[in-house]
């Protein structure tokens, strides 16, 4: 402000209308990148300094140990499973949301926001007070010899709920916007409502359901307080990666606790590299489908 | 859209019944299976008899047995065992966490009756441990309430390892005071003062000691004491034995509701009374852990310096009441222990 007080008379009939001092433009651009760098790219490259800090050897080591493969396998199977049941979810959450009037409609919206609000330990606590022992269900489930609460089914429904949103979240707004007058020309030329979805909805919409997925992916294998809860900690069972560094950590075992966290990081990176490149190698495409 | 989401609702139940069953059956080869439901330290020493008792169980029944192990926080392992958590069997840091899971009635109230040793196959202790050559000169307790020595130790009222700390201070300043109270209450007090930060379980603590290099002295379990001289150099840490201290006693029980129901009661039972030999109990010492048979400890005597120790029982008339009396709302550590001071 004061800067602007103090060069503005002088400098306004010289600039363009819209682009700022060379000054304020600056020190934007340097905070953004000193808030990237420190926050982001920082961490990021302690983490990888931390996990070769003994070599590759012993990186490798450390993630071709028994339990760390079973709880890479674990975290890899709960997102197979979790992200497929939101992609279903979503898409048709967002479809009856975006297409149709109906009773509740408001409420279903907040519904499908809840898993953000809620702080993951609550969200599996809830599932311990459903599934486990002393839940509603629990008793009944122990008769018929199911295990959901500390086992992969219970990771899984936690991991389900926090990633509830993402998918859903994407597209609503993206198909409200977008509108049904095609989806209306394609049924009124006589094709079958399964068809319409998959040549013309589908096309309309795979970028946001794309993003979505990848987002939820990401979050999927990411997610720490709502499985732990769950988990029940059993070695080489019920531990996944974000569980299993934390594990590694507690046992003062560094270089294994950051090798899979680096692992972790990998995943999330290539997740984003994928995004990027899908991005680039569509731009055309993307910027076509922006302009509904 | 009704009938949609329903069939929706359906498979998303199907597919996790459908896991449900597959997990029920997973990890089942062995003659019979065995889930311990321990606290932290306990890993390595676990990990090492899993295998003694494996194999010396296979030659006394010829059957296979496979071990799982879960390793967390004390009271919210036994948490996890009231919600459901299948464990046969139990290996905490306290007989209060145990005693939380009989009172849901998952096991025999007289739990601690059924082994020796009030069910306790081997000890340990509350020591220092203090940055190399000792700077701050800490001999005993009355060294930790002296102003500006940092003293780091857990929060008892979420950490089963913090509340032997407490319990120890307190016994010693109530030794030392003929058994006045008020002067107990006064010396832990005073204590907690030099605390700055009261992390939630022991390992959080070690940590903040060791990896952050905060504070003076840590109050810690003895094993705990040398598994982190072991682990991050001896030329770092000195392990201070004070005069007086407390017995820890981390107990182990059997889960009765689960081995009847899995029919694993031989096999958890043996499991547990083997912990008591002597090829057991010297790999409890050598996991730093003090072994209950003579023969054994006296064989890691210049390990585990000699200390008077009171128990529990002895002085505060068991954990139910030591809970009851410490560590509940309003008990003496609320009233003691203000935060932020």
């Amino acid at each position: 402000m004061a800067l602007d007080a103090f060069f503005g008379p002088a400098a306004a009939p010289a600039r363009p209308v819209r682009s700022e001092p060379r000054l304020v433009r600056g020190v934007l651009i340097g905070t953004a990148l000193a808030f990237l760098a420190i926050f982001l790219v920082l961490p990021l490259a302690v983490v990888f300094a931390q996990a070769f800090a003994g070599g590759v050897q012993a990186w490798l080591d450390s993630l071709v140990e028994p339990d760390a493969l079973a709880a890479i396998r674990l975290t890899l199977m709960a997102a197979a499973i979790a992200v497929p049941l939101n992609l279903v979810f979503g898409v048709a959450a967002a479809w009856c949301i975006a297409r149709f009037e109906f009773r509740g409609k408001s409420l279903l919206t907040t519904l499908i926001d809840l898993p953000f609000s809620v702080s993951p330990v609550i969200a599996g606590l809830i599932y311990v007070l459903l599934f486990g022992l002393n839940g509603w269900l629990g008793p009944w489930l122990r008769d018929h010899d199911i295990q959901i609460v500390f086992a992969l089914p219970g990771i899984v429904l936690a991991t389900i709920f926090v990633t509830f949103p993402f998918v859903a979240r994407e597209l609503i707004p993206l198909m409200q916007e977008q509108g049904a007058e095609e989806e209306e020309a394609a049924i009124m030329l006589g094709a079958s409502g399964w068809q319409t979805f998959r040549r013309v909805t589908l096309p309309k919409i795979r970028w946001g359901l794309l993003y979505g997925v990848l987002l939820c992916n990401a979050r999927a294998m990411g997610e720490f307080g709502a499985v732990s809860v769950v988990s029940g900690h059993i070695r080489g069972e019920t531990n996944t990666m974000p569980l299993h560094v934390e594990i590694l950590y507690n046992e003062y075992n560094m270089v294994a606790a950051f090798a899979v966290a680096s692992l972790l990081a990998l995943l999330a990176l290539v997740t984003l590299v994928v995004k990027s490149l899908l991005e680039w190698r569509y731009a055309g495409e993307l910027a076509a489908s922006r302009r509904h | 859209m009704h009938a949609r989401t329903r069939s929706l609702a359906a498979l998303l139940l199907g597919a996790a019944l459908a896991c449900g069953a597959t997990a029920s059956r997973t990890a089942s080869a062995a003659d019979s299976n065995l889930l311990n439901v321990s606290y932290d330290p306990t890993r390595e020493l676990y990990a090492d008899y899993n295998k003694l008792f494996a194999a010396k169980w296979k030659t006394e029944s010829g059957q296979t047995v496979a071990i799982r192990q879960s390793h967390g926080g004390s009271g919210t392992q036994a948490r996890s065992v009231i919600d459901g958590n299948d464990a046969d069997v139990v290996t905490l840091a306290l007989a209060y966490d145990i005693d939380a899971i009989a009172d849901a009635g998952r096991l025999d109230k007289d739990w601690q009756k059924e082994f020796p040793d009030n069910s306790s196959p081997y000890t340990s202790t509350i020591v220092f441990l203090v940055r190399k050559g000792n700077p701050k000169a800490i001999k005993d307790w009355d060294d930790l309430v002296k102003p500006g020595t940092q003293v780091i130790t857990p929060n008892p009222k979420t950490s089963g390892g913090a509340r032997w700390n407490f319990l120890a201070a307190y016994g010693y300043a109530l030794d030392k005071n003929g058994g006045d109270e008020a002067k107990a209450k006064e010396f832990t007090s005073q204590l907690l003062k030099n605390v700055p930060v009261l992390d939630t379980g022991a390992r959080g603590a070690t940590i903040t000691f060791v990896q952050r290099g905060l504070g003076d002295v840590l109050l810690a379990w003895e094993n705990e004491a040398f598994l982190a001289v072991k682990e991050l150099g001896p030329d770092k840490f000195d392990i201070v034995v004070p005069s007086v201290s407390i017995l820890a006693e981390p107990p182990v029980a059997i889960v009765d509701q689960v081995v009847d129901r899995k029919g694993t009661r031989k096999a958890a039972e043996a499991y547990l009374r083997t912990l008591y030999t002597p090829e057991a109990q010297d790999l409890a010492a050598r996991h730093y852990y003090r072994p209950r048979l003579a023969e054994v400890a006296d064989r890691y005597a210049d390990r585990f310096p000699k200390l008077e120790m009171f128990t529990i029982d002895g002085k505060f008339g068991g954990w139910r009441s030591a809970q009851a009396k410490f560590f509940a709302d309003g008990g003496i550590f609320d009233q003691i222990y203000t935060p932020g001071r």
